[in-house]
């Protein structure tokens, strides 16, 4: 396809493209790349940019909650208190939901391999599959919501909990609409409105749901792997490092 | 194949001329890029009027030492909506506007990518624009700054009686959000128009280079809009729920408390958008003056290639420069010194764009007509703006005129010097193409003189005042400071200058009631937009263009000669690739020419009925006036519904409501496929099949 739509690209009448959709069900491109692939590539890029600039901001803040509790005052100010990182984090817990979300992204790309060979069926497993997977994460982020704030760590605790949540949110949020993406393409598809032809739909669905996922292994890596130093009030030091290799044989 | 109604809905539109189709359903409705442009264009005359009368209210103000005609407060609130309003309501959406008119035209294709979301992307930018200026009515302006510094802009944890306690700032964040969405939008559906639906023939070395400018445009918004996003979205996070991102310090339970927020953190992720922001406004002014300076010299563009490059390196560069904004915070000789560099280097691309200008007049016939004059006054005016600018990139000199008025005449050179000489100049070159009647030249060569002369007594003096001095945003100033006299000539010229735009829109008037018509091709020009009748069909073409020339239309009225076979052989040779090409080397274009003409003596309305077009849709209205809804709900948290244990506030409710019904309706909606796919990227197919499918 993308050889042979270079040269007569919406040629006006001359070439009637318009009407056979035998192919995957897009039209003729001056690149050959599907238009709303193209979009998602774009659309990709620039919440890429947005999740930078989220990212930056933690990487700013997440040691400061501990470092201003290194005293009882400092210059004569309180500071905001905990629960600081290494005390509230649990690595084994989220480890697990990564791999879930991860194992999604698996069920995502049989999605779109059944639909580019017209099994509808498998189509509709496999989208529903992605979505309740995605849904079992979200369903570990809630839990871990509100056991952190059972423990105390808000939005408002001090800046480690605003940047942690509105980061992991802004991240839970791109996972929601995700869900309901693909629920949207499942509930079509019993309608009857899915065939092979729309081939380049899913795939882009599974392009942002490939993206998010990607995402994630970098959010994991940045909130929970990587280090915290600790704040004063941690009496337990324990290695971050350490609990990631505990968490290894779990997979 | 097609359903009932599918068919009914083609045949209304196979029959119906867009002339015909008018009154305000249709304009509510339309998924046509020129309406849309038309629309675009017509919300930043209104805007860049509004933030006149406020520029007009500040010098007022500033006429005379210790003046009292605007309270502190007010002043504050002008200024601040003043630069909001230029930058995001007046310049941004003028050059959509051209953007939208002009890349299907000058890439010969019959729409964008997506109309309807097009059409999302104007009524968004037009809920933006109320909910920023709603902002007069509920008698709480945004007053924090265009750059919004946080913490001003902050309310600090239940201190009501600390810094911004209204809701201005909320109508600032909201207002800016909701256009940055809009601008993303708009942004994502130009750059796949422009990949994807060019001509047969038009490689990437061949567009014209105004939709070269659009393309590194959109692309710099994509990637620079979402750190503001980010931004905004810390700082409302910031308001409505109590965190600290931008707050060092601040009493909680009546304690002064380090909470480690970082006001830095703000004035980063702002300019890293900002910074790219003022090339955002520039860029397609550039593209413009560059249509424009070759049809009046009547030579090709000098340098287009270098001129290409130059765009995307000033565009690159761009995300390099943000802490030039920043040099007087104290980050330390090192990032000084770097961005310092970075910021010098800019100016190289610059320059090169000037000289190429410069180098296509070189040995032209020149005829100053209107757009010419504008072009060229782009070319003198933007120069100074821009040696003020390098003399900012040097981190001692910067200290010294940091929020001094030479920063605010630095950057009215470049943005009304640049952007809006350019836009105007556009206005004038495009206005035959867009409504088929040429304004008045006469008038136009006087209104050029005149906003010449006044907009150099506006801002050449503030270079004076700020080298003595006179700090920014200032409401006063004492009567013994000898700033008065410059401050009365800039005031002076300023109202010159605001009479020159009744001027322009005198013309306007007048040409617009006058039934002089205007032949398709009034200036001689060079691009393919020219070759289809003024105003366009709605269609635009009746058969879509083969390109074998950059200045395609010049080589079909005139043939090819040396100069062009040779320009042509060079861009081969340094593009490298050949995307889309055609055989650009056996074919004869007078041949193709010939054919076009035949196929044009051909077209009439019995023709016009084999292009099928996409239907126009409610839905994108419906979606923004969700969104216009819930930004005025996060704003406005009262009334509120009670459900169960939950209190809801009313209006956030009702726009959450009414996007997800318009969201979904859109979906729903088959765009102009025959076959409709009900799936929620009808919108994306619909357009990819509507520039080749033919009524059967």
């Amino acid at each position: 396809m993308a050889t042979t739509t270079l040269d007569v690209q919406h040629a006006g009448g001359a070439v009637d493209h318009g009407h056979g959709h035998g192919d995957s069900g897009h039209g003729p491109t001056s690149t050959g790349i599907d238009s709303k692939k193209l979009l998602m590539w774009w659309f990709l890029g620039s919440d890429g940019v947005l999740f930078g600039a989220l990212i930056a901001t933690f990487m700013i803040y997440r040691n400061r909650a501990q470092d201003l509790s290194v005293g009882e005052t400092v210059a004569g100010l309180v500071t905001t208190g905990g629960p600081f990182p290494n005390e509230i984090l649990d690595q084994l817990f989220t480890a697990v939901s990564a791999g879930v979300l991860l194992f999604s992204s698996f069920t995502m790309v049989l999605a779109v391999a059944s639909i580019g060979r017209g099994n509808i069926k498998a189509f509709r497993v496999w989208t529903i599959a992605t979505a309740m997977l995605g849904g079992i994460f979200l369903a570990g982020q809630y839990f871990e919501y509100t056991e952190f704030f059972h423990e105390g760590l808000s939005l408002q605790q001090n800046i480690f909990g605003a940047s942690f949540f509105v980061l992991t949110g802004v991240h839970g949020l791109h996972v929601f609409a995700g869900v309901l993406w693909l629920l949207g393409l499942s509930l079509t598809s019993f309608r009857g409105g899915i065939s092979k032809k729309d081939h380049t739909n899913v795939e882009v669905a599974g392009l942002y749901w490939h993206f998010i996922d990607i995402v994630w292994i970098v959010l994991f890596t940045l909130v929970y792997l990587l280090p915290y130093r600790d704040g004063a009030h941690d009496p337990e030091h324990v290695d971050g490092a350490m609990r990631l290799v505990q968490a290894i044989p779990f997979f | 194949m097609a359903t009932i109604a599918q068919s009914q809905t083609q045949a209304r539109h196979a029959t119906t001329p867009a002339a015909s189709e008018s009154g305000l359903w249709s304009w509510l409705t339309t998924i046509d890029h020129k309406r849309i442009g038309i629309l675009y264009g017509v919300t930043a005359i209104v805007f860049l009027f509004i933030g006149g009368l406020e520029a007009m209210l500040i010098r007022l103000q500033l006429a005379r030492p210790e003046n009292d005609l605007l309270s502190l407060d007010a002043y504050n609130a002008i200024f601040t909506m003043h630069g909001t309003t230029m930058i995001f309501l007046a310049v941004m959406p003028a050059s959509t506007a051209f953007f939208n008119y002009l890349v299907p035209l000058q890439i010969g294709a019959r729409d964008v990518a997506f109309p309807r979301l097009n059409a999302l992307s104007y009524w968004l930018l037009l809920a933006g624009a109320l909910i920023l200026n709603l902002s007069f009515f509920a008698g709480s302006i945004p007053n924090g700054g265009w750059y919004g510094y946080a913490p001003l802009t902050e309310i600090l944890n239940g201190q009501t009686d600390q810094l911004n306690t209204g809701r201005n700032m909320e109508f600032w964040a909201v207002g800016l959000q909701v256009l940055g969405i809009s601008s993303l939008a708009a942004s994502f559906n130009m750059i796949v128009t422009i990949f994807n639906l060019r001509a047969p023939g038009m490689t990437l070395m061949r567009m014209p280079i105004f939709t070269w400018a659009t393309l590194i445009t959109s692309i710099l918004m994509v990637l620079a809009f979402p750190a503001i996003t980010v931004a905004l979205a810390l700082l409302q996070v910031d308001r409505f729920l109590g965190t600290h991102f931008y707050v060092p310090s601040t009493y909680i339970d009546g304690r002064l408390t380090l909470t480690g927020g970082d006001p830095l953190l703000w004035q980063h992720l702002f300019w890293i958008f900002g910074h790219p922001e003022v090339y955002i406004l520039i860029l397609p002014a550039f593209g413009l003056v560059s249509e424009i300076i070759p049809v009046f010299s009547r030579k090709p563009l000098f340098g287009y290639a270098v001129m290409v490059y130059a765009l995307a390196a000033i565009a690159f560069l761009g995300f390099g420069v943000w802490v030039h904004h920043m040099f007087t915070t104290g980050l330390g000789p090192t990032p000084t010194a770097i961005f310092s560099a970075t910021t010098m280097l800019i100016a190289i691309p610059t320059g090169v764009k000037i000289f190429n200008w410069v180098g296509t007049m070189w040995g032209g016939q020149i005829r100053f007509s209107t757009p010419m004059l504008f072009a060229v006054g782009l070319v003198s005016q933007f120069t100074i703006g821009g040696i003020s600018g390098v003399m900012h990139s040097s981190a001692p000199v910067d200290t010294q005129q940091n929020d001094s008025y030479f920063v605010i005449a630095h950057f009215h050179y470049v943005l009304f010097g640049g952007s809006i000489f350019a836009l105007i100049g556009a206005l004038y070159f495009y206005f035959p193409k867009i409504t088929g009647k040429m304004l008045d030249e006469r008038l136009g060569k006087i209104h050029f003189w005149w906003t010449f002369l006044a907009f150099n007594a506006a801002f050449f003096p503030m270079h004076f005042l700020g080298l003595e001095g006179m700090p920014r945003r200032y409401a006063s100033y004492a009567e013994g400071s000898g700033w008065w006299f410059w401050n009365v000539v800039v005031s002076i010229g300023s109202f010159a200058l605001a009479l020159s735009f009744v001027l322009l829109a005198y013309n306007i008037a007048k040409t617009l009631r006058s039934r002089n018509k205007v032949e398709d091709d009034p200036w001689d020009a060079a691009t393919i937009e020219w070759s289809i009748p003024s105003p366009p069909p709605v269609y635009n073409y009746k058969e879509i263009p083969t390109v074998t020339n950059r200045d395609q239309f010049w080589a079909d009225k005139y043939g090819t000669g040396h100069d062009h076979e040779e320009e042509d052989d060079l861009e081969v040779r340094i593009a490298g690739v050949k995307l889309g090409d055609v055989g650009s080397g056996d074919e004869q274009p007078e041949d193709q020419a010939a054919t076009r003409r035949q196929a044009d003596d051909l077209g009439d309305v019995e023709e016009d009925t084999h292009v099928h077009m996409p239907n126009p849709s409610f839905w994108p209205l419906v979606v923004a006036i969700g969104v216009f809804l819930l930004g005025l709900g996060l704003i406005f948290s009262h009334p509120r519904i009670e459900i169960e244990r939950l209190s809801l506030p009313v209006l956030s409710v009702l726009g959450v409501v009414t996007m997800v019904f318009g969201i979904v309706a859109w979906s729903l909606e088959p765009a102009s496929d025959p076959e409709p796919h009900h799936d929620e990227f009808n919108d994306g197919h619909g357009a990819a099949a509507a520039p080749t499918a033919a009524h059967h």
